[in-house]
């Protein structure tokens, strides 16, 4: 413990220059600290390879990657949905990875068709209701969001959130243009607030009787359910989950995954890494630790995820979340969603 | 005087303060300049998108913000000054160091915690509806996330800056001038209105302008509450419409506009000299207060310090009671290191230039330097984010620039020298926080007569020995203060570092926006609490420093 601790207080002495050792690789991760070392810690028992993390916002750590370019220390870039990872790709700082392990764990639709990237745990942005007002059997389709009898009860965050701009995305390639836009003025008449705060607060804000249904993504509720705070649990106990579009394409979902870089100076580490994310310690504690689903089929789920039932999934290549963002945000911005 | 400083320019030690200030205004500009350069680039039909949809909000939502920060921190911050400096009232010791304690607190985790207390599903809302038996849209209540919720978050966070400043230089002024105000039969009113605070302008104006600038380069809050902003405009275009051309040129009007602002200011006192004649001995004046006014001042001062600090620090701390077993670890002692060390480095740092900068500019008031002394400080407007990629591109350009001319001549590789480096950081954390401690250094040493100077060469000192002997311990009130204030910013701040940071290399801030973030309040309370009781220690022991170093003490 003291040595440790000596260690770590040392360590910024030793950063003023980023020398690389050998058995090691090094992780650029959007994932946050809490979400993503605890998995990373057990690569490093099982392997002997050390890992090296830096956090932050996609965006930010792609721009580093970018900026560091050919000399980057970078070994893993890890993201929290498809349209980053999207984004990465088209700007050349990620390098196509073949492996049978990858093959054979993620189905096809959750990771890139040239395999520069791969999914490893899938979020579904679903519809939470509040059981004592709403029915079921009043809920079908994202699309029916815009009816008129959710006027004033339907909660959910900002446009600026990257949920709700993959969402607006998945809606634009069901639908078009034309109806997605139909469809967010729709919705945003239908706003019981203004949007604020994040998913959390959207189900809080249902659960008190602000609203009466919100859009998350389920492993909000999940925390919720198992949460610390008394009062938060019982928020959670009065919502339940409804799989919207169960006729039609399906929930929509995305997936945070990881690349390989194309700079990576640990290249074999990065792939070993990778693999032990889509392996099946990993894959369980996903849903485990933050109740998100796995990506690996043959993985079970965990007693929360099982007591939300099965659900059929919209299939459409994920980088094209990625490819419509910017015309999403701007029909966000048309239809006055803020 | 001026025939004072010519015959002094032939000496060696000048060239530091006469080609210093431009040095480091270029250096400083280098990632706003990077910034700039993308304005150039076309950003396609994407303005006519911002112009038809969301612009008027982000300009109409920035300017309302502005204003209410600036009627809070004034209203705030000049009152609790005045009381604390000029009055005597039961408290008022504990209120003078108290009141800057608001300052250790990041305005995202102060906007958090609110919006976990007031919030419709929030314990007091609740607890009302239970006693009640309303329902939502039976009653009216405040609603924290809002425009109005956010300019109030800011305001409480953000007037230790016009306190401060209005304080040192409220009990700075020169005794006399108060005094004569009384013997003209001037009572504490009017002495405060028509004497005090004209005298205090250049203070209150630059401590409005940081909060001010603060205000604009905020994201966390507005983003938290909803509010679409300049700033939230700027991250949605660039991220979100993937522009950054666009993204850069909106960047670019928020730097016109705080320039705009900055100029028109001094050109509104271009005629006015804020001298103070000396060092006063004697402590000033104090309007003893009594009954009720003694009531009123004490409550102005404890209802800004409850809002401001204890209720918010008392829920921090109560989440953290809750939660610290879980959350404090062998690596929270390392954050805590990381966060001082960053802290400290970059107040220091930034105290030097600033001298250099403020000095040189006393010694030599030319356009060149004067505009120098400007671009420098312009950085504390621009969001953390847009600063760290402009100091981001050129580091990594000079590392990979290098390597490849390594590489071509002599077969080797330099790798990334500076990028991903604490150097990076420290750099972008004085593009930011410069126009802190300059303001401060500036206030002070525009407080020193000229005669001052003109004594001291004519004793023979140079330039150098002047500032040391004379300037600087007239003003160590001010560069305690410029210290403090560096401090505590980089103590909170959180894009640069969570962008240009080295592997494995976290701080408190980071470690709390990470949970908080994710809407996990509680597990994040004591990180957050580790920077309020990191950030206060120095707040307490410099704002003694303050009152033993500003006037002798009764």
């Amino acid at each position: 413990m003291y040595n440790k601790l000596l260690a770590s207080l040392l360590v910024p002495l030793a950063l003023y220059t980023t020398q690389t050792l050998a058995d090691e690789v090094n992780v650029y991760s959007a994932r946050k600290e809490a979400l993503i070392k605890p998995l990373l810690e057990r690569f490093s028992n099982e392997t002997g390879i050390q890992v090296n993390l830096v956090t932050g916002k996609a965006d930010a750590l792609l721009q580093r990657l970018r900026s560091e370019n050919r000399n980057s220390p970078a070994d893993l870039l890890i993201t929290t949905d498809a349209g980053r990872l999207y984004r990465a790709k088209a700007a050349g700082v990620l390098q196509a990875v073949e492996s049978e392990i990858l093959q054979a764990s993620i189905p096809a639709s959750y990771r890139d068709p040239e395999n520069h990237w791969f999914g490893l745990s899938i979020r579904a942005r679903t519809i939470v209701y509040a059981k004592e007002r709403v029915k079921p059997e009043e809920l079908s389709s994202y699309e029916a969001l815009t009816d008129s009898r959710w006027k004033n009860r339907l909660c959910i965050r900002s446009s600026g959130n990257i949920y709700n701009q993959s969402l607006t995305a998945s809606m634009l390639v069901a639908d078009g243009a034309l109806k997605t836009e139909h469809w967010a003025k729709g919705l945003v008449k239908n706003f019981a607030r203004p949007p604020q705060g994040g998913d959390r607060d959207q189900i809080k804000a249902a659960a008190a009787g602000q609203c009466d249904i919100a859009l998350a993504n389920t492993y909000y509720l999940g925390t919720m359910i198992h949460s610390k705070n008394a009062e938060e649990r019982e928020a959670a106990g009065k919502m339940a989950i409804f799989w919207p579009n169960q006729a039609g394409r399906g929930v929509h979902v995305n997936v945070s995954g990881a690349a390989v870089t194309a700079a990576a100076p640990h290249r074999e580490n990065a792939i070993r890494l990778l693999e032990f994310l889509a392996g099946d310690e990993a894959q369980r504690w996903y849903a485990a630790s933050n109740h998100e689903y796995p990506v690996n089929p043959d993985v079970g789920w965990s007693e929360t995820l099982k007591s939300w039932g099965t659900f059929k999934t919209d299939s459409i290549n994920l980088s094209l979340l990625g490819e419509l963002n910017p015309e999403a945000v701007k029909i966000m911005d048309r239809a006055g969603w803020k | 005087m001026s025939s004072a400083v010519s015959s002094l320019s032939s000496s060696t030690g000048d060239t530091l303060w006469r080609w210093g200030p431009p040095a480091v205004a270029v250096l400083m500009a280098i990632p706003v300049l990077v910034i700039f350069s993308f304005v150039l680039h076309p950003a396609g039909e994407v303005w006519q998108h911002l112009v038809e949809t969301v612009l008027r909000d982000y300009v109409v939502n920035s300017l309302l913000l502005m204003t209410g920060v600036a009627i809070g921190t004034l209203s705030i911050g000049v009152s609790c000054a005045w009381l604390t400096s000029m009055c005597r009232f039961p408290g008022r010791r504990l209120f003078e160091w108290a009141l800057l304690l608001p300052m250790a607190i990041p305005a995202y985790i102060i906007a958090y915690t609110y919006t976990g207390m007031l919030d419709f599903s929030g314990p007091l809302q609740t607890q009302l509806r239970e006693w009640t038996g309303w329902g939502y849209g039976d009653y009216w209540f405040p609603e924290i996330r809002s425009l109005e919720g956010a300019a109030l978050m800011l305001s409480l966070v953000l007037y230790p800056y016009v306190y401060l400043l209005a304080r040192a230089s409220f009990l700075e002024q020169s005794v006399c001038v108060l005094e004569v105000s009384r013997t003209l039969g001037n009572g504490p009113w009017r002495t405060f209105f028509n004497v005090a605070l004209p005298l205090s302008r250049p203070a209150v104006i630059a401590g409005l302008s940081l909060a001010l600038m603060e205000t604009l380069a905020d994201y966390g809050t507005v983003q938290y509450f909803g509010v679409s902003t300049f700033t939230t405009g700027i991250f949605r275009t660039w991220f979100g419409l993937d522009n950054s051309p666009a993204a850069a040129q909106l960047s670019a009007m928020l730097l016109g506009f705080v320039f705009l602002l900055i100029i028109l200011e001094r050109w509104s006192r271009r005629h006015m000299r804020f001298h103070h004649t000396g060092r006063r001995r004697v402590s000033p004046p104090r309007f003893d207060l009594t009954g009720w006014n003694a009531a009123a001042a004490f409550g102005i001062c404890g209802g800004v310090l409850l809002l401001g600090f204890l209720l918010p620090a008392s829920q921090l701390a109560v989440w953290s009671w809750a939660t610290y077993g879980e959350m404090v670890d062998a690596s929270f002692l390392a954050l805590t290191w990381h966060s001082f060390l960053l802290a400290a480095s970059a107040s220091l740092l930034a105290l030097l230039l600033a001298l250099l900068l403020g000095y040189g500019k006393r010694l030599h008031n030319r356009p060149l330097t004067r505009i120098s002394v400007r671009i420098a400080g312009m950085g504390y407007a621009v969001p953390g984010t847009v600063i760290a990629v402009g100091v981001m591109l050129p580091f990594a350009w000079f590392d990979n620039t290098l390597d490849s001319w390594l590489r071509t001549r002599f077969d080797i590789s330099s790798g990334l020298l500076l990028s991903g480096t604490l150097v990076a950081l420290l750099f972008s954390y004085l593009v930011r926080f410069l126009a802190v401690s300059l303001q401060t250094v500036e206030a002070g040493l525009g407080k020193i007569g000229r005669s001052v100077d003109d004594a001291a060469y004519s004793l023979g000192y140079q330039p150098a020995g002047v500032l040391g002997r004379v300037h600087l311990p007239m003003m160590r009130a001010s560069l305690f203060t410029a210290l403090l204030l560096v401090f505590v910013d980089v103590l909170k701040e959180l894009p640069a570092t969570l962008i240009l940071r080295p592997f494995n290399f976290n701080t408190l801030a980071v470690r709390t926006y990470e949970l908080a973030s994710d809407e996990r309040l509680m597990d994040a309370s004591s990180a957050a609490l580790a920077i309020v009781l990191v950030g206060v220690l120095p707040v307490i022991l410099l704002s003694r420093n303050i009152r033993r170093l500003g006037p002798a003490h009764e």
